[in-house]
């Protein structure tokens, strides 16, 4: 276990560099860059441009920038925003609240209305409701996220006024109820994708296990059908989802990055989008090392959760 | 064993509706089942016996394409038409069944010791803490070593044989008067099966419980079974108690059968390639006419075997037997 543990760790930590790298490589191999940022539409002299430069230390070379970005990194020292001269870490830790609200409310309704969707699918195959829980399925996979949200603000904002068309919150207003009515929209667009995703692996999960043969014995022992399917079947069916959980991590970043820029979420993603058009260096990687960090650590908790579960797996 | 037959199974018929039309698996099956007795049903592959139990237990699936006729009678009370509510408490309490395999048959997340337990508790109302004792007592029967210690195992921390026995004790757990046994060794090492085959002949002389047991081994028959029903193409083609099958068989596939299992006092004798029966079972979709045994059977004449179906008749007082020429060839 501590064996699988610090193998795990070590060779996280060593992709985590790799995505350092090629990350900041990609970054300022990217047209334009802060100096042009800087540069348009303002009053500033070649003079003025170079001294920034200096100071920021974008005239040097790209792989000596690179080290004392990752030398600094390692002291806990992710730079200052080259927008507003704050830290990082500081501007990260003032949005994650936000996306994790977000996140977590999105994954949660999910898990929840996905297993459920693709459990009675399994059960109730090829019925009325299967069929439906398939084609929406279809649709909301094949929809892009950002055309459920502007459906969404059209319906539901726009129309029949019922719901906040973006932010946090209404400005001067920071009630529970005010936060929830906030949320709503983008949690649903967000958990739509992932409800779609989650009810086909349960079906499919689901469908795998009601054929095998301990079912069967299930049957064959006089277990009534409602125990067999919750006690025999689902546990089993549920295990492969642990896994899921852990690789749906980055969808969800990703989901959340367009849906939080749909309702102007003042989450990590719209923060990330305004920073890459910025030319945000510092923020831009500090952002894409906190997510790699957080999909790594998703998939080795994946991994440590179905361990626990399964009494099938060891570690080792 | 009393005159009543514990289990009457009358006209069983098992149809399967395919795309490819109706395939009959079973055919007009009929046979009983005294008290304490057991019955071995033997045939190729493909000849109808898992089917046969299957339906009896009422667990092949419940939709369109499956098509049960027929009566199976335990204690009077049909196995075919009773209500499911009904067939539930029946189904692993006056009947249960141990299946093929032994590695996939026993549920992968949950102790051995709560799967024999559960049977305890849903047909003998027993809470928790005395369903455990009991499941103790049970695995212990079926003779696995320190049971109290591995009641919290795993399936897979158990060998093929140790989960046969584990299903067993599940099967046994409510004292069932019928047992079906579909080849309950044959996933098993040798050794192990003449283990298994030990503990469920002591476990019938201690319970009074018949069985059905479905093989294709006849050494396997030649130990354990009372009474043989020889199936082809899902149909029973002879039926007799154990002895006078073995020594002096009147259909010729039962007679086929028995030419082709190894023989010790054979061996070294070079006699040539053990004798088997030619060709293969055949396609239930397009079954021959007339005896469906008459392309394999080395006795078949041309203008009879093919034309009219043989029924299954008596040939003395406890044996039936179905073919045209049984008594030509007996004699």
């Amino acid at each position: 276990m501590s064996g699988f543990l610090v193998r795990r760790l070590g060779q996280s930590l060593v992709l985590l560099v790799l995505v350092s790298m090629v990350g900041f490589a990609i970054l300022h191999l990217a047209p334009g860059g802060p100096m042009s940022q800087f540069a348009s539409g303002s009053d500033m002299t070649q003079e003025d441009l170079d001294r920034i430069a200096e100071q920021l230390g974008l005239n040097r070379p790209l792989p000596v920038q690179y080290a004392e970005w990752f030398w600094r990194m390692l002291q806990g020292d992710w730079g200052r925003s080259f927008r507003d001269g704050e830290a990082v870490l500081n501007v990260i830790g003032s949005h994650l609240g936000a996306t994790l609200q977000l996140m977590l409310t999105a994954t949660l309704l999910a898990i929840l209305l996905g297993v459920a969707i693709g459990t009675l699918s399994a059960i109730r195959r090829h019925s009325v409701f299967d069929t439906l829980a398939t084609v929406g399925a279809m649709i909301a996979l094949s929809i892009p996220t950002f055309w459920f949200g502007l459906v969404a603000i059209y319906l539901f904002s726009v129309w029949l006024g019922w719901l906040p068309s973006g932010n946090r919150s209404t400005p001067g207003d920071g009630s529970l109820p005010d936060l929830l009515r906030h949320l709503i929209l983008p949690a649903m667009v967000l958990a739509l994708v992932e409800t779609a995703i989650w009810s086909r692996f349960m079906r499919s999960s689901m469908l795998d296990v009601v054929n095998q043969d301990y079912i069967r014995t299930a049957r064959a022992k006089g277990v009534p059908e409602g125990r067999i399917l919750l006690r025999h079947a689902f546990r089993n069916a549920a295990l492969p989802m642990i896994t899921v959980l852990g690789l749906q991590l980055p969808t969800l970043l990703g989901g959340a990055l367009v849906t939080e820029t749909v309702f102007t979420w003042p989450g990590m993603g719209r923060l990330f989008l305004d920073s890459i058009s910025y030319r945000d260096y510092p923020v831009v990687m500090g952002i894409l090392m906190f997510s790699a960090t957080l999909v790594l650590l998703g998939s080795l908790l994946a991994d440590l959760l179905h361990a626990v579960a399964d009494p099938r797996i060891r570690l080792g | 064993m009393s005159d009543a037959p514990i289990l009457d199974v009358r006209n069983l018929s098992v149809r399967f509706r395919t795309e490819g039309g109706e395939v009959p698996a079973v055919n007009e099956l009929s046979f009983t089942l005294g008290r304490g007795e057991t019955l071995a049903v033997v045939g190729e592959s493909g000849s109808g016996k898992s089917v046969t139990s299957l339906a009896l237990m009422r667990l092949l699936p419940k939709d369109a394409a499956v098509a049960v006729t027929g009566q199976a009678l335990l204690e009077g009370r049909d196995l075919l038409s009773i209500p499911e509510a009904e067939m539930r408490r029946l189904r692993g309490g006056a009947i249960s069944m141990v299946f093929q395999e032994p590695m996939t048959s026993l549920n992968p997340t949950t102790p051995i010791g709560e799967q024999v337990a559960e049977a305890v508790r849903l047909h003998r109302g027993m809470d928790g803490r005395a369903a455990r004792e009991e499941a103790v007592r049970l695995l212990d029967l079926v003779g696995i070593p320190a049971a109290r210690q591995r009641l919290d195992d795993y399936p897979h921390h158990l060998s093929g044989g140790m989960r046969q026995r584990v299903m067993i004790a599940m099967a046994l757990s409510c004292d069932p008067s019928v047992l079906i046994a579909d080849e309950p060794t044959t996933a098993l090492d040798v050794t192990i099966q003449a283990q298994i085959l030990d503990l469920l002949r002591r476990l019938q002389e201690r319970t009074g419980m018949a069985m059905v047991f479905i093989t294709h081994n006849l050494g396997v028959v030649a130990e354990i079974a009372d009474r043989v029903l020889v199936m082809y193409g899902g149909r029973a083609v002879e039926q007799a108690p154990l002895r006078p099958l073995f020594s002096r068989p009147l259909m010729p596939y039962t007679a086929g059968l028995l030419r082709s299992v190894p023989r010790m006092e054979l061996a070294g004798r070079r006699a040539g390639p053990l004798p088997a029966i030619p060709g293969n079972v055949p396609d239930p979709r397009h079954m021959p006419p007339g005896c469906v045994f008459h392309p394999r059977c080395g006795h078949h004449q041309p203008g009879r075997c093919d034309a009219a179906a043989p029924v299954l008749e008596p040939a003395d007082e406890a044996r039936e037997v179905r073919c045209l020429r049984w008594r030509e060839l007996a004699a």
